[in-house]
């Protein structure tokens, strides 16, 4: 047993144990980013699996034809915003079941990519790292979050970009307006629907980037396999931080930490429990639902689809 | 006025529609928008120096042409109308549940469990499989059902994290052996697999015309024989109806909200529980072959969720649906013998449930917008 406590403390000594900590949770806090916005317009959009998928996948399509990581990033993005399309206008405009949607959207993804990677079979590698001076010398984390490879950098400018976006602009605010009682929303002028479309394709966007950043900073090549429910952790990482922009990311960190620490103790010979570890995170989130369900509080209309004159 | 909007409004003559031209101009939409996934998958195929033709006839093959085939066929469609069948009941009380995929597969593992702890006579031990498997879903929804009703956690952020939950703690019993896992012995090559029923313990399999399927065909439609019926004409049904179109008028004629609620969710469960242990009592090439592994549930209950949406929350007409979605599935296995890709087929039934979404969409739509229409012309 102290043998035991000895590795683990040797886990949460080593700096490779928060830098491959720091990448899942950078995969995460993309798509958990943008599901956050498009979670305070009141809609639920479960196609985050689909959409860093399709990011992924058309991020290395990019880099395949272009050779340029810069270019993969820019076609994940488009990659995202396509699905984050198809879930958008299908669902909030045409008025479609978003979960059906959403769940086929998953499906869809997955078996075309699936069928073009074995048609296409684009190659792709890793992005470069990228050293930040200075930052990068603090002890355990300097490595993990400013000695990465570069396109985990753009996470410092989106963050606080997302935030600035839903709690100081105008957008933000009709786009909370929308998600917590869209009635009085669009009896003031605001059109619904199109801010919820608008907040799914911010989504798709930054999960295009997750996805591409997940192809770029973590697996090199392509594999449709990749995400392996991913997309749902992100989901969950959002209502475990009770919609707040700070909550979701401490989930993601909680959540990528948890994960990476199975496959650290993994290596080192022990295996606690796997499953319980993968399922950690959604037990902790309906825990976390269940106990302080009446503090925090979900956008009011979250899930439910607006159609003027009903409900 | 949104673009739909505009381009729906030009030469409608609103409030005047007779209900045949409403008729044909479902099929007109209808056919429209499933030419149109059926057409884009063909380019898709073509478009990556494939041959659409070959793929057609094949999925023709695998899912009823060849000798055997539509048996294998209806075999896999009865677990998705039974899953499907339990979305409608939640569905209709306004309930989203979308955690059928973790209800069926920890309904198949208690079902296993308690199977192999009671024993008994073969068809004894066939019909507690089943009651414990349903039962055993319908606990794991009632999870759900009582983080609802008691701590107002929404049925459908609950329903979804339960899916992975469900997932790994059965995988977690097929890794100890008084739990799930099969002896030492009868494992195979395998180290998550539960023991194999015996085949005295699987449901009988009757053969029609050279076609063999499991019982759970006749079950399933026998069962949304009586969900149409409960629900259109009972008053347990009228009431769940009335609970999911308006709650608070529910409320007021005495309809406990928490009572039909957590009855219709918990049902649901159920359903997709009982789904699970019937793959599993029913068996067949594509369901694990009797005994219990990791990934058992194989999408079985995310797509039977679609094919209750896809129907429109119609028991019956679920029925058709989830042939159809069956025949995609088995017709895929013979897909990639055409040397295409037999992924093609998710694309084409993810496509296919897009298109089935539209006609529905428009015409609600067009409806509002004819109603809009005829209300300002009256004043």
């Amino acid at each position: 047993m102290a043998d035991f406590f000895s590795s683990v403390y040797e886990i949460f000594t080593t700096e490779t144990t928060y830098s491959n900590g720091a990448l899942l949770a950078g995969v995460l806090a993309f798509a958990a980013t943008g599901e956050w916005v498009a979670e305070r317009s009141g809609t639920l959009n479960i196609s985050v699996e689909g959409m860093l998928l399709g990011g992924a996948f058309t991020a290395a399509l990019g880099y395949h034809v272009t050779g340029s990581v810069a270019v993969g990033l820019l076609t994940g993005m488009v990659g995202g915003m396509l699905i984050a399309g198809v879930q958008a206008e299908m669902s909030h405009r045409l008025a479609a079941d978003q979960f059906v949607v959403g769940l086929t959207l998953n499906i869809l993804v997955f078996g075309l990519t699936g069928f073009l990677e074995n048609e296409i079979a684009p190659d792709s590698t890793l992005a470069r790292k990228f050293e930040i001076p200075l930052l990068s010398e603090i002890p355990l984390v300097g490595e993990a979050l400013f000695w990465q490879r570069w396109p985990f950098y753009i996470l410092y400018l989106l963050i606080p970009f997302s935030w600035w976006l839903v709690y100081r602009t105008r957008w933000g605010l009709e786009l909370r307006s929308v998600g917590e009682n869209p009635q009085s929303a669009d009896v003031s002028g605001i059109d619904v629907n199109k801010r919820r479309r608008q907040s799914i394709y911010y989504a798709g966007l930054t999960c295009g980037l997750g996805g591409a950043f997940f192809l770029f900073g973590h697996v090199g090549p392509f594999e449709n396999t990749i995400v392996g429910g991913r997309g749902f952790i992100a989901i969950a990482a959002v209502i475990f931080g009770g919609w707040t922009l700070r909550g979701t990311l401490a989930g993601c960190v909680i959540f990528a930490g948890a994960l990476s620490f199975r496959i650290s103790i993994q290596l080192i010979g022990y295996d606690i429990n796997s499953e319980l570890l993968q399922a950690l995170p959604f037990i902790v989130t309906i825990a976390g639902m269940a106990i302080f369900a009446h503090r925090v509080r979900a956008p009011a209309a979250l899930a439910r689809p607006f159609i003027r004159g009903l409900r | 006025m949104t673009a739909v909007d505009t381009a729906i409004d030009s030469g409608v003559r609103p409030s005047r529609t007779r209900h045949g031209a409403r008729f044909s101009e479902w099929i007109a939409l209808y056919s429209m928008s499933v030419l149109a996934a059926l057409v884009l998958s063909a380019i898709l195929v073509e478009a990556t120096g494939g041959d659409w033709r070959p793929v057609v006839n094949a999925l023709l093959d695998g899912s009823v042409r060849h000798p055997g085939r539509w048996g294998e066929t209806l075999a896999t469609a009865a677990p998705l109308l039974v899953v499907a069948l339990g979305t409608v009941i939640s569905s209709k009380a306004g309930l989203v549940n979308i955690g059928q995929e973790g209800q069926l597969f920890v309904g198949a593992a208690i079902g296993t469990y308690f199977g192999f702890l009671i024993g008994g006579p073969g068809p004894i031990n066939v019909v507690l499989i089943l009651i414990i498997g349903a039962a055993g879903g319908g606990l794991w929804a009632g999870v759900a059902a009582g983080l609802r009703y008691w701590r107002g956690v929404p049925e459908v952020l609950s329903t979804l994290l339960l899916v992975t939950v469900g997932g790994q703690a059965v995988a977690y019993g097929l890794r100890w052996e008084w739990l799930l896992l099969a002896p030492e012995g009868s494992r195979g090559n395998r180290n998550q697999v539960s023991e194999q029923l015996a085949t005295g313990n699987r449901l009988p399999r009757p053969d029609l015309f050279g076609n063999e399927f499991p019982l759970t065909v006749f079950i399933s439609v026998i069962l949304a024989a009586i969900v149409a019926f409960v629900l259109s004409r009972t008053v347990w049904g009228f009431r769940l109806r009335m609970l999911g179109r308006n709650p608070r008028a529910a409320q007021r004629s005495g309809v406990s909200e928490t009572r039909y609620g957590a009855t219709a969710l918990m049902l649901s469960g159920a359903f997709a529980g009982l789904a699970g242990a019937a793959m599993l009592t029913g068996g067949g090439f594509a369901f694990g072959n009797y005994q219990l592994v990791p990934g058992f549930s194989a999408n079985i209950g995310w797509t039977g969720l679609l094919v209750a949406l896809v129907a429109y929350e119609k028991p019956l007409a679920a029925i058709p649906v989830a042939v159809v979605f069956a025949g995609l599935r088995t017709g895929s296995n013979f897909v990639s013998g055409t040397g295409v890709e037999s992924r093609i087929t998710d694309v084409i039934s993810g496509l296919l449930v897009l298109a089935l979404l539209i006609p529905a969409a428009v015409m609600f739509l067009r409806d509002r917008r004819r109603a809009r229409a005829a209300a300002t012309e009256r004043v």
